[in-house]
């Protein structure tokens, strides 16, 4: 390890604090296996949302959890995210550390007032004699021919609020540390499951056949708890000539376009985007003078204008070439053009050869 | 036929329109007052549908001869009626003195329960000490009634160095965990699927607490009650939701919420979940009603909907006017009465108290709640430097401050020393 990132930015897989059997998960297994260790460890711990129970989840996160802790601790709730969130609120009033599930993160609009007027503002608005200390899960993103409806990636709503962390694991090894600690955090905490690479990581090559897990380190997880800490990046590559933001699944597709262009890019994957790391994002920007942001929302008031800003203000003197931002395009998601929004390899190349021409 | 050919009525827009506009003749004669005492009261473990009929009848316990009828009597000594009664005139009485002080500029804000005490101090009487209450913004009778103290309300209020909040909220939005008394929220509704979430979480447990909560008639058209409501009638939650029917959501009447076409406590029978109608200004009916809903509620039973049928007899706080929008004679005509006098009235009726003793209590009240600003104003009021230091904006956002926190209010503290730099303080 290099001095910067023993300072900050942290290397995967890391010494966590688990001891034990090392396993073989992928994404969903890896949020199981948390899930799994958490209501083992605390009776205040509480699952609930649209199918999770007997079914499971439709992603099966939770599959087999209802059965191994019970109805009163994993269990079923009706349509109604307004609900699901303003119980969990009620819930952590009363002392317990629910765990609301959001089928997809294209359905939280309802719970919005419950998340941002209550969950978020509670600890603030009560002096902290309440807190809502809840981690709301849910899958994001797109690729999987979702359509509108089940792709889109709302994270800049969440990250704009005060008062709510959020959340974005790329690997079954951070998305199992990263959800624990998420859990036993304080506050409210929006953790955002890239559903494109629950099995497998996602190159951004839509016409090559779909990757498992299986051979990577990123998938070796510990079966016994350990934790990541939030507000921490991850470096997922050293380089020089380039650094690169990004988180869930654009992590891996920026990886894979940048060893097939052969740079040496610096890429940091974010894994909080509230609180931000950003000593990393500093740290990585000086060394290498240029920057490409890249996230799959949309990109007007996006997360990378933010990224884009707080570079420019902290590290223009060290900058050699415009900051680059590479995101999804200001329309809906749409579903037989999922690819033509999706901002693949085509344009985050296009975006590197802009950076170095500088 | 109309031009496109078609033979088809035409369709027509209902928009409600309440009865009364600013200088009509009121005339309530034609609301359906049933009579006191005749109302059946079913078993607290009762199936639902035996509540039913209450929905659309209305609970009432004292009568105009100002002595308790039927079954709904809650037979409580004298002594927790003068309690009631005090209790709900030092909500009057602090009322009153609030609404000054907010002309006077010391606060920003204030909102008056007047009419409406019953519903909450009568109410909280039925409750056990720790069970849970998530109120609206007008339940300042449940703090009272829970015997929280006069300055800590009115430091709150002043936004001064000594509200215990911080003065982070609006004033009204008090917040007591000692007392288990949630966070005020001003986005209503809001906490209905909250007090639903305690009651799940401490049926969970196998605790005994029960939830309860108060919300206006108005903003039972807020999604949140249809989530509220669902998720206590599938889990059977120990809650009980109070909707304060006050006719009044500032301008808009309860038509604006449905009420031209079924009772508040009738939605209940959707959810076939126990509902009871009653009279919000009867503080006999008040208290029976919500102790027939705690004891349900512990014994497992249920959750219930109460309707309390009052009226707001003030404007919906100091920023409005009701003589904008609403006939003046309303107040007056309204034919339920007030529920100080008439506890007051059964009271004296009983021969347990006496007008002078009311008069001297007003005056001790009033005095009381004199002393209590004195004490708040030497924290401060509202705009005049008492405040809390700037940092504390900064806390509580998260339980440890993050790093862009840490810097805006290193930029807050810096800007508020360019402009007092002779005031170091901070």
């Amino acid at each position: 390890m290099n001095e910067m990132t023993t300072k900050s930015a942290v290397k995967t897989p890391e010494a966590g604090e688990a001891t034990g059997n090392v396993k073989h998960m992928n994404m969903i297994e890896a949020i199981n296996s948390a899930l799994d260790n958490m209501l083992d460890r605390d009776d205040d711990v509480i699952l609930l949302g649209e199918d999770i129970g007997y079914f499971g989840g439709v992603f099966r996160c939770t599959a087999g959890l209802q059965e191994k802790y019970g109805k009163t601790r994993v269990f079923d709730t009706p349509i109604s995210e307004c609900g699901i969130i303003g119980v969990a609120v009620g819930m952590g009033a009363y002392g317990l550390r629910p765990v609301p599930e959001i089928q997809f993160a294209d359905y939280i609009y309802p719970g919005l007032d419950q998340l941002i007027s209550e969950a978020a503002r509670l600890r603030y608005r009560s002096a902290a004699e309440f807190i809502a200390p809840m981690t709301v899960r849910s899958p994001f993103g797109g690729g999987i021919f979702g359509g509108q409806t089940h792709s889109q990636s709302p994270e800049s709503i969440f990250t704009h609020v005060s008062g709510l962390k959020t959340v974005i694991p790329s690997t079954p090894y951070d998305a199992k540390g990263l959800l624990i600690s998420c859990i036993e955090d304080n506050d409210p905490v929006i953790f955002f499951e890239p559903k494109r690479i629950y099995n497998g990581p996602f190159d951004g090559y839509y016409d090559k056949p779909a990757k498992s897990w299986k051979g990577f380190d990123e998938a070796q997880v510990p079966e016994d708890y350990y934790k990541i800490p939030l507000g921490k990046a991850r470096m997922v590559t050293e380089g020089d000539a380039m650094t690169i933001l990004a988180y869930g699944t654009m992590v891996h597709v920026v990886e894979s376009v940048t060893r097939a262009k052969g740079i040496d890019a610096e890429i940091l994957d974010l894994r909080t985007l509230v609180p931000l790391d950003i000593e990393a994002i500093e740290a990585s920007v000086e060394k290498t003078g240029r920057c490409m942001i890249v996230h799959e929302a949309t990109r007007t008031s996006g997360f990378g204008a933010e990224l884009s800003a707080m570079v420019q203000e902290r590290c223009f003197y060290h900058l050699e070439a415009p900051i680059e931002r590479v995101t999804g395009f200001d329309t809906p998601y749409p579903h037989s053009l999922e690819w033509a929004y999706f901002p693949g390899p085509v344009r985050i190349g296009e975006a590197i050869d802009k950076l170095l021409s500088e | 036929m109309d031009e496109t050919g078609s033979n088809r009525p035409k369709l027509a827009l209902h928009v409600p329109e309440p009865r009364y506009r600013p200088g009509d003749t009121v005339d309530f004669s034609d609301l359906r007052i049933s009579k006191p005492g005749e109302q059946p009261r079913p078993d607290e473990a009762a199936e639902a549908s035996e509540t039913f009929p209450l929905c659309n009848d209305l609970i009432r316990v004292l009568g105009d001869d100002n002595q308790a009828h039927g079954p709904w009597d809650p037979r409580l000594d004298a002594e927790t009626l003068r309690s009631m009664l005090r209790e709900m005139a030092l909500v009057r009485a602090f009322d009153n003195r609030m609404y000054r002080a907010q002309r006077q500029g010391k606060t920003s804000f204030y909102m008056k329960c007047t009419g409406e005490e019953a519903t909450s101090v009568c109410a909280t009487h039925a409750l056990a000490g720790d069970d849970m209450i998530f109120p609206s913004y007008r339940q300042q009778g449940c703090l009272i009634a829970r015997g929280y103290e006069l300055t800590e309300m009115i430091n709150q209020i002043y936004s001064n160095k000594a509200d215990k909040l911080k003065g982070r909220q609006l004033p009204i939005m008090y917040c007591s965990k000692r007392l288990s008394f949630f966070s005020i929220s001003g986005n209503l509704a809001t906490q209905l699927p909250q007090a639903t979430g305690f009651a799940m979480a401490s049926a969970s447990k196998g605790d005994s607490r029960i939830a309860a909560t108060w919300v206006g008639e108005g903003s039972t058209a807020e999604g949140d009650f249809h989530s509220a409501l669902t998720f206590a009638a599938v889990y059977n939650a120990p809650v009980i939701f109070n909707v304060i029917n006050n006719q009044w959501a500032i301008s808009s009447f309860s038509g604006f919420a449905g009420a031209e076409r079924a009772t508040f406590a009738a939605r209940a029978i959707g959810y076939g979940m126990a509902g009871l109608r009653v009279d919000g200004n009867d503080p006999l009916a008040v208290f029976a009603a919500e102790r027939w809903a705690a004891d349900r509620a512990r014994a497992n039973a249920g959750p219930t909907l109460i309707e309390h049928f009052t009226y707001r007899a003030e404007g919906h706080s100091t920023s409005d006017d009701p003589s904008a929008y609403r006939s003046a004679e309303e107040r007056g005509e309204w034919p339920l009465g007030d529920p100080v006098m008439r506890l007051k009235n059964h009271l004296i009726a009983l021969g347990e108290w006496t007008e002078d003793q009311q008069e001297a209590m007003d005056k001790e009240l009033d005095e009381m709640v004199r002393k209590a600003m004195k004490e708040a104003e030497k924290n401060g009021i509202l705009g005049h430097g008492l405040h809390h230091p700037f940092h504390t904006m900064f806390e509580d956002v998260f339980e440890e401050l993050p790093w862009h926190l840490e810097e805006q209010a290193d930029q807050a503290i810096r800007e508020r020393q360019i402009k007092f730099p002779e005031d170091p303080a901070e």
